[in-house]
């Protein structure tokens, strides 16, 4: 654990009323940024917060949805959909409905982090004290992060990315790419081995080995067909037996790039790309709760130490209080704004909450946390922050008082009967089944459904199916005839999706559908 | 610290997403197509120099995703529990839908979540409008037009070829040359013979030894020499010869006008000088898209036709009969005065409800055939009327077989015809 220094609590050595504030107007000016960036990273200091080098960069609201509709990449390939996002982000901000984000942050390295200039001088600095020390410091610290992605190759390798899909626009036209882009997207979500750990990604590496791959891919994919024609392998039974793939895969993208027969070299590299990206975005799908309950946590905590320090003055704190609880304000269930549980206010609740834990520790704390009772405060936080996932971080850290502050329940729904069940409420019996429900509520294997190339008909068709096993009988959603429809595209023959509920088949998908196939 | 690097950005580029939004747009061609065909039908005039909003149905902009359907049995965690204990049975609504797995979210402006609503510009808009449809002999014309250029004068230079010899410049140019070279020269001459003179009238000296016959003859010797110098001074020189120097300049036949022709009598209603005003919108901003400039020249008529300005064009009431070749004749002198058809390309647009004294039509016949269609890229009619037809239709569909390159004509019933009569006028023919 890193050296940290003094205990923050204690104010060093201001007097009451020694106010000596850094500014006390709301107009910014890059002179105070620099200056309240100064502060709040020697208070980030204080308590032990690792981060990389900063760069903030000041923009425009034009420019903040052009980031918004990238998903947050700087540098991005070009493709339509970008276009829908942006067009669906400046309908909503031009109309007055949607603030725009105060800010985003690139988990790079440098850490990148947009400030709007709309911004008033506490809010940009509760967004650097969110963003340049609490993302910042996470995706530092956080395992999946340090895991599944290399901030310092990331933006070299988006420029890779996006230099290599305007080459093949130009070489094989925007259609066809936009083609195997549409159809890679749809399957994003499905380009990563949750178990196996990646190599990182670079760009450099990228550019260089990409030659060397184009000729080796084609040479494996020629070996993988090679049988196919061969009538007399058919009388070999146990060639015959022997499965493709002979384990399910679950990263289809990789498994279609591999071994789709009919790709070209570009377009098994452009499916590269997106998986590569899928990757890169796959700790944050993770990490949600924790990523922002820290960061916002972190801003709470490092701009009230600015206060205790005399540097802020009362206006500043009384705007930034506003928006700090605006942003961890829980519509209840039956609110016409309720969309879900606010991944800021339950993150920012369980972190401040461990915090009193190890401060001050009732009986009840003591009986759920043993370890974590009575123990440094921040310690205990940074090991929480750097070791789990959201669906782990809750598990392991939801406490009782949280839930009862939340007012969490939880209901069942089964098609099968004609009543909702509240399955578990905020009290003694219900607090581990409650805490097991939401923990598992942000498994990612829970979240979406779990589908997996099942086998190559190598021998026959060579028709590609996929299984889905199906989670207490949840179906797949509508758009599932058109995902298969993107697989079939990419894969170049026959594609069967079947759901496989406990042996039976409950369900199946076929493009092109069976009906055509028999003209 | 030091740590950080701020950075002002603001300056850079804020269209970083033009690219993929016009991705978008292509991608959607039809349906915004679609759309604003239908808002061109409902618009007001007023209204066509803006962008619109396009809805297209979300399902066919959604990027499909494996996600889970409904069905099955799901526990979802809430908060804000009031009075609920464990073991509550809730009834389900009727209908079903219930907890959802997080997708569908409520739309938040109240617009049916089917619909992916956004706006276009207008630039967008128009192109959209205008999407292949060309004038005819437009690309011919255009074509030409860009090789065209004019040579401009641009004064004089010392080198070119003997057919842009100015002989005056020239001329002017060796004399004064001859001027200053043998100037001084000639002074001395002058000099030198005064000199001469005075020793011939002087009394002869006696004394041999200071006889003026050896200094005249060296006067005399000296104003010979110099004499002879002037004379080798050329009377024109290489250096004397100046050209006209022309430089190319594009001609302006990126130009065009378009003649409105409009009835106003009487028996136009305002619903057909709407419809009237609407094909003309459209044929400017046409125009508009294909030439740098244009003017525009409005004119109306009834018993006798009057050039106005598009206020007038379009608001003032008139009543009273109709003849038509008042309007083609004011049309035929404008373009004579103002705008030959070599410099300009010359559209014309002619909206009326067919009415006009018998007695006339066969004059505007012969107008058009005569006069004006040599004259003009593209003469359009279109006759607002749910009606039959007068003489004037019959006697303009005689003009179109005999040009129908030029010459096009249409009947429109009601606004909702504008648009397609439009594009049928000037659909894009093969070249």
């Amino acid at each position: 654990m890193s050296s940290i220094v003094d205990r923050p609590n204690a104010p060093e050595s201001e007097q009451p009323g020694e106010r000596k504030p850094i500014s006390t107007g709301s107009e910014w000016t890059f002179d105070l940024i620099q200056e309240y960036d100064d502060e709040i990273a020697k208070c980030a200091g204080e308590f032990g917060l690792d981060t990389y080098p900063n760069q903030i960069e000041v923009i425009s609201a034009e420019q903040m949805m052009d980031a918004y509709s990238s998903v947050g990449m700087p540098v991005g390939y070009h493709h339509w959909s970008f276009g829908k996002q942006f067009l669906n982000t400046a309908k909503g901000y031009q109309r007055g409905q949607m603030g725009l984000a105060y800010e985003i942050v690139i988990n790079s390295n440098p850490c990148i982090a947009y400030l709007m200039e709309e911004n008033t001088l506490p809010m940009q600095a509760l967004v650097i004290a969110h963003a340049c020390y609490g993302h910042n410091s996470f995706f530092k610290g956080n395992y999946l992060f340090r895991t599944w992605t290399d901030a310092s190759a990331i933006i070299d390798y988006l420029v890779f990315a996006r230099n290599y899909v305007a080459e093949c626009e130009e070489r094989h036209g925007v259609d066809a790419v936009e083609e195997i882009l549409d159809s890679c997207h749809a399957l994003m979500n499905y380009g990563v081995d949750r178990y196996k750990r990646p190599p990182p990604i670079s760009a450099a590496e990228e550019a260089r080995r990409q030659k060397e791959r184009e000729e080796y891919q084609q040479r494996r994919i020629n070996d993988l067909w090679r049988t196919i024609p061969r009538p007399d392998d058919d009388e070999d039974p146990v060639k015959r037996q022997r499965r493709f793939p002979e384990e399910p895969q679950e990263n289809l993208l990789y498994f279609i790039e591999k071994n789709a027969p009919l790709l070209e070299t570009w377009q098994r590299e452009i499916i590269r790309i997106v998986r590569k990206l899928g990757q890169y975005f796959y700790p944050q799908r993770q990490t949600q709760v924790m990523n922002e309950g820290w960061a916002t946590f972190w801003h709470y905590t490092l701009l009230h130490r600015m206060y205790d320090k005399g540097l802020v003055n009362d206006g500043f704190m009384l705007e930034f209080l506003q928006s700090h609880s605006a942003v961890v304000y829980q519509p209840p269930f039956n609110s016409p704004w309720y969309s879900g549980i606010n991944p800021y206010t339950l993150g920012f609740s369980i972190f401040t909450d461990l915090r009193r834990i190890c401060e001050n520790p009732t009986d009840e704390d003591r009986e759920w946390f043993p370890d974590i009772a009575g123990s440094d405060w921040l310690e205990t936080l940074h090991f929480a922050m750097r070791n789990f996932k959201d669906e782990s971080f809750i598990q392991q850290f939801l406490s009782p008082k949280v839930m009862r502050d939340l007012k969490l329940f939880a209901i069942e729904n089964d098609d099968q009967e004609d009543h909702y069940m509240v399955t578990a409420i905020h009290d003694d019996p219900g607090y581990r089944p409650l805490r097991e429900k939401l923990a598992r509520q942000y498994n990612l294997s829970y979240r979406e459904p779990n589908i997996q190339v099942w086998n190559v008909d190598v021998r026959g068709d060579r028709s590609l199916t996929l299984r889905h096993i199906p989670v207490d009988r949840v179906p797949l959603g509508e758009d599932t005839e058109e995902v298969v429809r993107h697989v079939h595209r990419l894969w170049g023959f026959d594609v069967h999706l079947e759901s496989v509920d406990e042996g039976t088949v409950v369900e199946e998908y076929h493009c092109p559908p069976p009906d055509l196939n028999d003209e | 610290m030091g740590m950080t690097h701020i950075v002002d950005r603001r300056l850079n580029g804020k269209n970083k997403s033009a690219v993929n939004r016009e991705r978008f747009l292509r991608r959607y061609r039809h349906h915004i197509k679609k759309a604003v065909a239908d808002a061109v039908h409902k618009r007001s005039i007023t209204d066509v120099e803006r962008g619109e909003k396009v809805s297209i149905p979300t399902r066919d902009i959604d990027e499909p995703i494996f996600h889970h359907g409904q069905g099955g049995r799901r526990e979802v965690v809430h908060p804000g529990n009031q009075e609920f204990v464990a073991g509550d049975m809730i009834p389900k609504p009727q209908g079903g839908g219930g907890q959802g797995g997080g997708q569908g979210q409520a739309s938040p402006d109240g617009e049916g979540m089917d619909e992916f609503a956004f706006q276009i510009t207008q630039e967008e808009f128009l192109d959209f409008l205008f999407d292949d449809l060309e004038l005819p002999n437009l690309a011919r014309k255009k074509l030409k037009d860009t090789e065209a250029f004019k040579y401009v004068r641009a004064g004089f230079t010392n080198q070119g070829i003997p057919a842009k010899l100015d002989v005056v410049r020239s001329l002017r140019g060796a004399h004064a040359r001859r001027l200053g070279l043998g100037g001084a020269r000639r002074k001395k001459i002058r000099d030198l013979e005064e000199q001469l003179e005075a020793l011939k009238s002087a009394p002869e000296d006696l004394d041999p030894a200071f006889s003026h016959d050896d200094q005249i003859k060296v006067v005399e010797d000296e104003i010979a020499r110099l004499k002879a110098n002037v004379r080798r001074i050329p009377f024109i020189d290489e250096i004397d010869l100046r050209y006209r120097q022309h430089v190319k300049q594009p001609k302006p036949a990126t130009s065009a006008v378009m003649f409105c022709l409009m009835d106003v009598s009487g028996s136009m209603t305002q619903m057909h000088k709407d419809i009237a005003k609407r094909f003309f919108i459209l044929l400017y901003l046409f125009l508009k898209k294909n030439y740098k400039k244009i003017d525009v020249v409005f004119i109306r008529h009834h018993t006798s036709a009057k050039e106005v300005d598009e206020e007038e064009f379009f608001y003032s009431r008139e009543t009273g009969g109709t003849i038509v070749s008042s309007a083609l004749k004011l049309m035929h002198k404008i373009i004579e005065s103002r705008y030959s058809p070599s410099e300009w390309n010359i559209y014309a647009a002619q909206a009326s409800d067919g009415d006009n004294w018998n007695d006339d039509s066969p004059v505007c016949g012969k107008l058009l055939a005569d006069s004006i269609l040599p004259l003009v890229q593209y003469y359009a009619y279109v006759e607002i009327t749910p009606q039959d037809h007068q003489m004037l239709w019959y006697e303009y569909e005689k003009i179109m077989e005999r040009f129908p390159q030029s010459f096009a004509m249409q009947q429109i019933a009601d606004p909702g015809e504008i648009y397609p009569v439009f594009r049928q006028l000037f659909e894009r023919k093969a070249a």
